[in-house]
């Protein structure tokens, strides 16, 4: 055997960009992994948050709904490394704001989405609290969309109550998305974030976005009162916060709730927004990135005594919301005061912006029978450019 | 049973390649009709001296590739295939080889002792042939000089061949004592010297015992010393062969003799052939190398103990050694940097000079220096040249409060040398040491900057302009930008790069068309240059390197419609194609990492992946590593829309899981599955079936190189996380092979720091799967399913946590998937964890870790512990 050569790289990096690449590359993916690990365990200690502080605070003054309920901090880990503790031991506001993450907020409709008919379901939405549903270690906690408790109550899901299904494991649990419709006093799941068995539950009738799915939704008798339809795009997940791929759309029809109310169940004469005021005095909506309505100065800021991530209540001028290229320019609004403090987040865009238009111009029943023929026409006739 | 095949054997070597293939188509259908007949044959016509040399030396081949193959898994195959033939035939086939070494003819000889090694190779360790040492070793003393030299040149390859426990002191002390003999310059005969002096070489390793002896080591050593000194250079150059590999494997034992081994070398690296001469500045090269690798064991603790202390051996001989390396370096060769083989005395002892500026740090400088200022500003270019050389040199190793000063002064001067200096090989030179500039003292973690506002620009330009001076100056200019880019990848927001980003990629580009492109690696430099140029790029030039995607595409684009190559063609196609793939999976990453960024890419999605897929088809059968990797880059940026593109793409990803010759695209393609998977989420059930087959295959080959294990075990993970519940038909296959392999991971002892190494790797890729599979199955009806594999998993848990070597990455998956089995199987597997040493001590050490991602899995297993115990 001849020794090895002695030749050594010569004015050569002792690198090589390839591997480089490899290497990136494995950092990227192993880095996912753990997101999607961490992700995984983040949902299971969120079932075990509640589950905590609704069993370590049983004061029965509580199990009222109050939608200003504030979670007991004791309940919480001492802990600050996982975000769900952050979250138990967080107050009021903040705590609110958590919570309302973990749901999935459908935008409004404001334009009709391309290929509603292939692409989308579509359900009669009921009127009520939209709210989690959380079954856990014997008991059934419902939370509304603020993060306040609603009802603490048994129930058939699993591990919602003390004895039931015996035959499954201690730990199992189920987070349900539900709408709770208060004139029978059943909870309508219109999704679930883990998996369930729904024996008192109800479930929403689903349809197909074609002609006859969308009629049937429209108009087809249900045991609730509706409010408006909600759209599902089927390659949706459940995801948290402001989704496009869920919309919600009414009209006089559907709902009895078209118009946004004020606190005394009126409808303005001019349409109102709950806008976040941002540290540099901008106002903003609650989407990411958030939509930027106005700023303000910061004579008004004192004068109104408002504190960064605060809420404040506007009403907008007749007309006055200003658009350029299809953005939103500028918007004339007048401040009317503090929204009630149970209010947990701003307006998102979409609400805004279909508000306005239902004042104006709204998108009408028959725009989205429209959208639905003409993509019928556009899917027969376009098959034969698709092979190209 | 022997039968002729001696005509064969000709033909098989014959010009007319219809008369070749007929003769190798005989000779395969012999050894398949009748393996033992086929091998006797050999073994009788290599030993019948009435035969043509030629068609001894092919049937000695012959038989040698029967019992050797480089893969693992087909030696093997051959081992076990010699054991089992018949004893009398072996017997016979021995007896031939072992005659053979008396031959006269010394290609069959020669052949003969290589078969003999392989033969040895495996009978040996099996305890087969006992009696061949001592025959052979009756062979040195009895007979004719080319008898002996045949005889010491076996032993020679048979030390190669076989592990030194194998053979029992006793005989080892056998073998060295004939050959170091041999060595001696009492042995007359020359090409026996020569042939112990290379038998030595391999029997170093034998020596263990020996060089603990002083008496017996000082003979070996004063032998090896005297060998250097012979007439012959042969024997000279093998000689210091042996002392090189001495300085390494006994490296602690050479103390009583550097003063001496400095002595000859250097008289061998002044006076004697090139040949000797790059021998003996190996000899100190190899010398740093074992300094800086026990000086980083230290950690910079030199109260720490280390099995291997620091002799310091470069310190002590820096006076000396210096002056010696530093006129090599004036000893160039004209066109050496035109010449990608080339290796020569100024190389090596430039080569040399750096690792002991590496191994002494500081020290290296002053002596350094006077040569670089006096040479540097001198009329002949070799004077120019190898002071740049030894300043590029030295500027690894010394720290940067020392260096920056004497880099500041100097940076101004290399700039011009490298517009202006008339001679191409300082040019070269003096890029290279830019380079090295940018690689060591300029970046996020130097006080202070070289590089200011004051001379970026200067930098830039003057680098740019040397990117179309002659190949060899580009490629190290293209790589002073790779350094000065990598500099700022840590930057923030701005950076000083960002004014000149778009000159800088489109002279890169500029130089990627050159016509000569194809030279000294130019091409390929450029576009690493362009890729790191882009990894460190911001925000303020995003929009750049969108525009760049479309460049790159079209480029792309181009390479596939080339139509009818020639092979030579095809492969410079392959190789474009390569580093095109690769410059759009650093954009697709670069661009996919922001959410604004990421839209604007994905405008492009479509495109890049049917230019993907074009790649794709036009290697017919291995896939493109490159490709495969922008493939996942991309499935991570467009997430569920991925799934348009697994209908077309799904043939070649099951493609590069078959692709066991080319492990690293094996690897990468596991890779891409997972991203596929995190992509698709459960939308990649529907190719769950192919792709779990083809993994497991690869797991159950043993063929596939190790390394590529852990990660399909990681990939199990993967998808079981995606698709969940549905996991459900694979648990039979997978979990049984997860059981055996973590079975062989659980215990070390008695591995090196290598095995150690892989194994934590494989237990990382065994525990990522059972997390996965834990989380995936969460709240499903099927949890019961996982709970008989509960008591082996928490078996595993704990006895790698007694073997206490694993490593931090695996602790924290281990402690994770205690927190995943507590979470999924709650209640019924809650004894089973109250019963387990992990649950206790290896959590409690956990908590307490300061690593914050092993405390942050260990809080999740605690609380899901405690609910699982507390219902």
């Amino acid at each position: 055997m001849a020794p090895p050569d002695p030749r050594r790289p010569f004015k050569r990096p002792a690198f090589s960009d390839q591997q480089k690449r490899r290497d990136i590359s494995l950092q990227r993916q192993a880095q996912n992994r753990r997101d999607a690990q961490h992700q995984a365990r983040c949902l299971a200690l969120t079932t075990m948050s509640l589950q905590n502080d609704s069993a370590a605070t049983p004061d029965p003054q509580y199990e009222h709904s109050d939608p200003d309920f504030e979670i007991e901090p004791e309940a919480a880990v001492k802990d600050r490394d996982f975000d769900v503790r952050e979250a138990a031991s967080l107050r009021g506001r903040e705590a609110r704001r958590w919570f309302a993450k973990q749901l999935m907020l459908p935008e409004w409709m404001i334009d009709v989405p391309d290929r509603l008919n292939s692409d989308w379901y579509v359900c009669a939405r009921p009127a009520g609290k939209r709210c989690f549903v959380v079954s856990s270690n014997g008991v059934t906690v419902s939370r509304l969309r603020n993060g306040g408790l609603l009802h603490r109550f048994p129930s058939a899901l699993p591990n919602g109550a003390r004895s039931n299904n015996s035959n499954r494991s201690g730990q199992s649990y189920c987070i349900l998305d539900c709408i709770f419709h208060e004139a029978d006093q059943t909870y309508y799941v219109i999704d679930m974030v883990c998996w369930a068995g729904m024996s008192m539950f109800r479930t929403l009738v689903v349809y197909n976005c074609d002609q006859e799915g969308l009629k049937a939704a429209y108009t087809g008798p249900v045991s609730y009162l509706k409010d408006g339809l909600l759209f599902y795009n089927k390659h949706a997940h459940y995801e948290s916060g402001n989704t496009p791929l869920v919309l919600v759309w009414k009209d006089e029809n559907c709902s009895q709730y078209v118009l946004d109310t004020d606190s005394k169940g009126h409808i303005p004469d001019q349409q109102q927004v709950v806008l976040e005021l941002l540290d540099d005095g901008r106002l903003a909506t609650l989407d990411d990135p958030p939509v930027i309505f106005g700023c303000l100065d910061s004579d008004f800021i004192q004068k109104t005594g408002s504190q960064t991530g605060e809420l404040l209540r506007f009403s907008i001028n007749e007309g006055a919301l200003y658009f350029k290229d299809g953005q939103l320019e500028r918007a004339d609004l007048n401040y009317l005061g503090k929204p009630n403090r149970a209010r947990a987040f701003a307006d998102s865009y979409s609400k805004v912006m279909f508000q306005y238009a239902a004042r104006h111009s709204p998108l009408r029943i028959e725009h989205l029978l429209a959208s639905i023929e003409s993509s019928n026409h556009q899917e027969t006739s376009t098959d034969a450019d698709m092979l190209g | 049973m022997a039968m002729e095949v001696t005509q064969i054997l000709l033909s098989a070597q014959s010009v007319d390649s219809t008369v070749r293939k007929h003769a190798e188509e005989n000779l395969k259908q012999f050894q398949e009709q009748n393996l033992p007949a086929f091998l006797l044959s050999l073994s009788v016509e290599l030993a019948n001296e009435e035969k043509p040399v030629d068609s001894r030396k092919l049937a000695g081949l012959v038989l040698k590739n029967a019992l050797d193959a480089k893969e693992q898994h087909r030696k093997y195959e051959f081992v076990q295939r010699w054991l089992s033939l018949d004893v009398s035939v072996k017997s016979q086939i021995k007896a031939c080889l072992l005659q053979t070494l008396s031959s006269t003819a010394i290609d069959a000889r020669s052949t003969a002792s290589q078969v003999i090694a392989k033969v040895a190779g495996i009978e040996l360790p099996q305890k087969q042939w006992p009696e061949l040492v001592g025959s052979l070793l009756s062979n040195v003393h009895q007979v004719p000089p080319h008898v002996k030299q045949a005889t010491i040149e076996t032993l020679g390859y048979l030390c190669e061949e076989v592990a030194p426990e194998v053979i029992d002191q006793d005989q080892v002390n056998k073998i060295l004592t004939a050959v170091v003999q041999g060595m001696n310059a009492n042995e007359a005969n020359i090409e026996v010297r020569l042939a112990s002096t290379r038998a030595l070489y391999n029997a170093l390793g034998f020596a263990q015992a020996n060089f603990s002896n002083d008496m017996e080591r000082d003979y070996i050593m004063r032998v090896v010393c005297e060998a250097t000194l012979s007439p012959e250079v042969k024997i000279r150059q093998a000689a210091y062969e042996c002392l090189v590999s001495i300085g390494s494997t006994y490296y602690e034992k050479l103390a009583p003799y550097i003063q001496d081994i400095f002595n000859i070398t250097s008289k061998a690296v002044r006076d004697d052939e090139e040949p000797v001469a790059l021998q003996a500045i190996e000899f100190w090269s190899s010398i740093c190398d074992e300094e800086i690798d026990i000086l980083d064991d230290y950690g910079g603790d030199f109260t720490a103990d280390s099995d291997v202390p620091c002799y310091y051996f470069i310190k002590q001989a820096l006076p000396a050694l210096v002056p010696l390396l530093l006129e090599t370096l004036l000893k160039q060769e004209e066109d050496q940097d035109q010449d990608e083989g080339a290796w020569n005395l100024a190389m090596a002892g430039g080569t040399c000079l750096g690792l002991v500026a590496r191994t002494v740090g500081d020290d290296i400088v002053p002596p350094v220096m006077p040569f670089i200022e006096e040479n540097i500003t001198k009329g002949d270019w070799r004077q120019r040249e190898a002071a740049t050389y030894a300043f590029g040199s030295i500027l690894e190793g010394p720290s940067p409060d020392k260096l920056t000063p004497i880099v500041n002064v100097a940076l101004g001067f290399m700039l011009t040398a490298l517009t202006k200096d008339p001679n191409s090989h300082v040019k070269d030179t003096t890029a290279w040491t830019l380079g090295r500039i940018f690689e060591f003292l300029h970046g996020s973690s130097v006080e202070t900057p070289i590089i200011t506002p004051a001379n970026c620009q200067q930098i830039i330009t003057v680098l740019l302009q040397s990117m179309k001076d002659a190949p060899n100056v580009a490629e190290k200019a293209c790589g002073a930008l790779y350094f000065l880019a990598q500099g700022y990848e840590d930057v923030g927001p701005t950076s000083p790069l960002t004014p000149y980003f778009q000159e800088i990629v489109q002279s890169l580009l500029n130089v990627t068309h050159r016509e000569d492109a194809g030279e000294s690696r130019l091409r390929t430099a450029a576009y690493e240059t362009l890729n790191e140029v882009v990894r460190s790029s911001t925000e303020e030039t995003a929009r750049l390197v969108v525009e760049l995607v479309q460049v790159i595409m079209t480029e792309l684009h181009k390479t596939l419609e080339a139509q009818k190559l020639s092979s030579d063609e095809r492969e410079k196609q392959t190789e474009l194609q390569g580093l095109l793939c690769g410059c759009l999976q650093v954009i697709i990453q670069k661009l996919g990492a922001s959410d604004p960024t990421k839209y604007a890419l994905l405008q492009f999605a479509d495109q890049i992946m049917n230019l993907l897929l074009r790649v794709f088809a036009c290697r017919n059968a291995t896939v493109h590593e490159e490709a495969m990797l922008s493939i996942g880059a991309l499935a991570y940026a467009t997430g569920l829309n991925f799934a348009k593109y697994m209908p077309d793409f799904y043939k070649y990803l099951e493609m590069g899981l078959q692709n066991f010759e080319e492990y690293q695209v094996c690897a990468v393609t596991v890779g891409v599955v997972g991203d596929i998977c995190r992509a698709l989420e459960d939308k990649v059930l529907a190719y769950c079936d192919g792709i779990m087959t083809q993994l497991l295959k690869d797991l159950s080959s043993n063929q596939l190189h190790r390394s590529v294990k852990p990660p399909i075990f990681s990939c199990f993970g993967d998808i079981a996380l995606a698709i969940g519940e549905n996991f459900e038909k694979y648990l039979m296959y997978a979990m049984p092979m997860l059981q055996s392999a973590a079975e062989l991971s659980a215990h070390t002892s008695g591995a090196d720091d290598e095995m150690i190494e892989y194994t934590n790797s494989l237990r990382n890729g065994i525990l990522e799967a059972y997390s996965g599979i834990f989380q995936g199955f969460k709240n499903s009806p099927k949890t019961q399913l996982l709970i008989p594999y509960a008591p082996h998993i928490l078996q595993f848990l704990d006895s790698i946590y007694i073997e206490k070597d694993m490593d931090d990455i695996v602790m924290k998956t281990a402690i994770g998937v205690l927190g995943d089995l507590a979470d999924t199987l709650g209640s019924n597997a809650g004894a089973l964890i109250r019963e387990s040493l992990s649950s206790k001590d290896f959590l409690n050490e956990c908590l307490s870790s300061d690593d914050h991602l092993i405390k942050e899995s260990a809080e999740w297993a605690r609380l899901a512990i405690n609910r699982a115990i507390s219902v």
